[in-house]
């Protein structure tokens, strides 16, 4: 019961958080709202029983992810954001392609019976678990993965990288 | 098992007693570092308030209370005042899950002495702090200083590297230990190696590696000398809380220091075997000696804290970067792989 309760009130508060990261005009706010979206994730984990997912979920959304966007916010000092005419249109066609997506996706879970249902707290998401399911039942999209994260990585440091001017001399490491 | 009224009123009676003695512990942090650090530049450190001092910390934090909290008119207020308030939470509720021993019996009840026993005990540290550079990086930002902001950039830079170094470190711990509960690991270190040595983490394997790397992080993670860069004076006025005084200004500090006192304890746990130690005498002693030798060892770690801060110098920045990634991150990874095939190798055996 208490259980319930508190999934549905965090439920409700990552959809407020949702709508609020879209409502602020000014990038921190956002992104803080984006934060309280990820943390209320985490708790919804926790209260379906998968506490290490909880715990990652924080650690590396609202830990480290969110520490970034904030950091290049705060770096760029990016201020209030402007509406334009795009803006208008957005509005107009958005809410109504969110509104038949939503539906979209509800109608086709309800359509497919046998997609399941979790009792609360009873799914199985203790560390042992995860780990056998990562490193032995799908041990190979694990490891693709992990190359497409290695070669995002060295795109990021290709992209970084400045030209070479060769007027200066080189900068001396101490 | 308990009922839910004993329950409830035992663990409401913990919270209140962890958070007291962590708060007096925190004050008397400040005074020990006043003092060591004092003496160990030739001088006296606090001696005016009570014997040997004793008393400042009282002054001080009377001080903090009684002063004009000032806002200044251009900073962004919700954040300006949530900001010291969220690394003070952050500080305060990591310490939930810290275990400071067995159980103790009292009244025909066996009490567990630590405030909840999480089984991914280790991982909600780790979240908290995580959450916790929020504080730092916000009170640069809202501000609205370029020193603060400075503050605020190189914190969260300086943090978000070196949590990878300092969880890095921790997995080696954890493969040997194969639990994340804090209290299943200080188990786990009970007994001893060919009968003398106790079997801490630290002397299995390359774990004194891990707790090189541990120790590294963990004083840039709580930006302490050589890595306070993010409060670094001679450049930054004081970087982050440049602009906040009085009781906000103390929330900083508290949690500057409740951190410092968690990662000791942390440490403690992992790598040096919790409360774990010689164990004699009458009933009454025997269950308090262990919670000797985990204030013990906490203080241990918190000296040689100290002991750093009065030695070393600052990083410079880009050295700062250069060691944690291009030194500690190495040395982790190429240890967690050591430790995994020590592992392996015993077991199958």
């Amino acid at each position: 019961m208490l259980h319930l309760v508190l999934f549905l009130v965090f439920g409700a508060i990552c959809v407020a958080g949702a709508i609020n990261l879209l409502m602020q005009s000014h990038p921190i706010s956002s992104a803080l709202s984006l934060v309280v979206v990820m943390a209320s994730l985490a708790v919804e984990y926790l209260l379906l029983g998968a506490e290490f997912v909880a715990a990652v979920q924080v650690i590396v959304y609202a830990g480290a992810v969110m520490v970034l966007f904030i950091f290049v916010i705060m770096l760029l000092n990016a201020g209030e954001e402007e509406r334009t005419k795009g803006s208008h249109v957005a509005l107009i066609l958005g809410i109504p392609g969110v509104l038949a997506g939503g539906l979209l996706i509800a109608w086709t879970l309800l359509q497919r019976s046998n997609t399941g249902s979790v009792p609360l707290g009873a799914l199985p998401g203790s560390p042992k678990t995860i780990g056998n399911l990562l490193f032995h039942d799908f041990l190979l999209p694990f490891e693709v993965t992990s190359v497409l994260v290695l070669i995002a990585i060295m795109g990021a440091v290709v992209l970084a990288q400045r030209a070479e001017t060769p007027n200066l001399p080189p900068r001396k490491e101490t | 098992m308990l009922s839910l009224p004993i329950y409830i009123v035992a663990s409401v009676i913990k919270i209140a007693l962890v958070i007291l003695i962590l708060l007096t512990a925190v004050a008397y942090t400040v005074w020990l570092e006043r003092k060591v650090v004092g003496h160990m530049q030739n001088r006296w450190g606090p001696t005016r308030v009570g014997p040997f001092g004793l008393l400042q910390p009282l002054a001080d934090g009377i001080k903090f209370l009684v002063k004009e909290d000032l806002t200044p008119p251009h900073v962004y207020r919700p954040l300006f005042i949530a900001a010291p308030m969220i690394a003070v939470v952050c500080a305060l509720t990591s310490i939930s899950v810290i275990p400071f021993g067995n159980a103790i019996t009292i009244f025909g009840y066996s009490i567990p002495l630590q405030i909840t026993d999480v089984n991914t005990g280790l991982l909600v540290v780790l979240g908290v702090t995580s959450v916790g550079v929020y504080g730092v990086a916000l009170a640069g930002w809202s501000s609205n200083n370029k020193y603060s902001l400075l503050g605020g950039l190189r914190a969260s830079a300086q943090m978000i590297s070196y949590e990878i170094c300092l969880g890095l470190s921790l997995v080696g711990v954890l493969i040997v230990s194969g639990s994340f509960s804090l209290r299943e690991i200080v188990e786990a270190q009970s007994g001893h190696f060919w009968g003398f040595l106790p079997k801490w983490n630290i002397l299995y394997g390359g774990q004194f590696v891990a707790f090189f790397v541990y120790l590294m992080a963990a004083y840039a993670e709580t930006n302490r000398i050589p890595f306070d860069l993010p409060e670094a004076e001679t450049e930054l006025v004081a970087g982050y809380h440049t602009e906040y005084s009085a009781m906000k200004f103390a929330m900083f500090f508290m949690a500057e220091y409740a951190n410092m006192i968690t990662v000791a304890c942390l440490a403690t746990l992992l790598f040096l075997g919790g409360w774990g130690g010689p164990v004699f005498g009458p009933p009454l002693l025997q269950s308090l000696l262990p919670v000797f030798w985990f204030v013990a060892k906490v203080f241990v770690f918190l000296f040689i804290y100290i002991w750093v801060r009065g030695t070393l110098p600052r990083f410079r920045y880009d050295q700062l970067m250069a060691f944690g990634w291009k030194f500690l991150f190495p040395l982790a990874i190429a240890n967690l792989v050591l430790t995994a095939l020590i592992v392996a190798y015993k077991s199958s055996m």
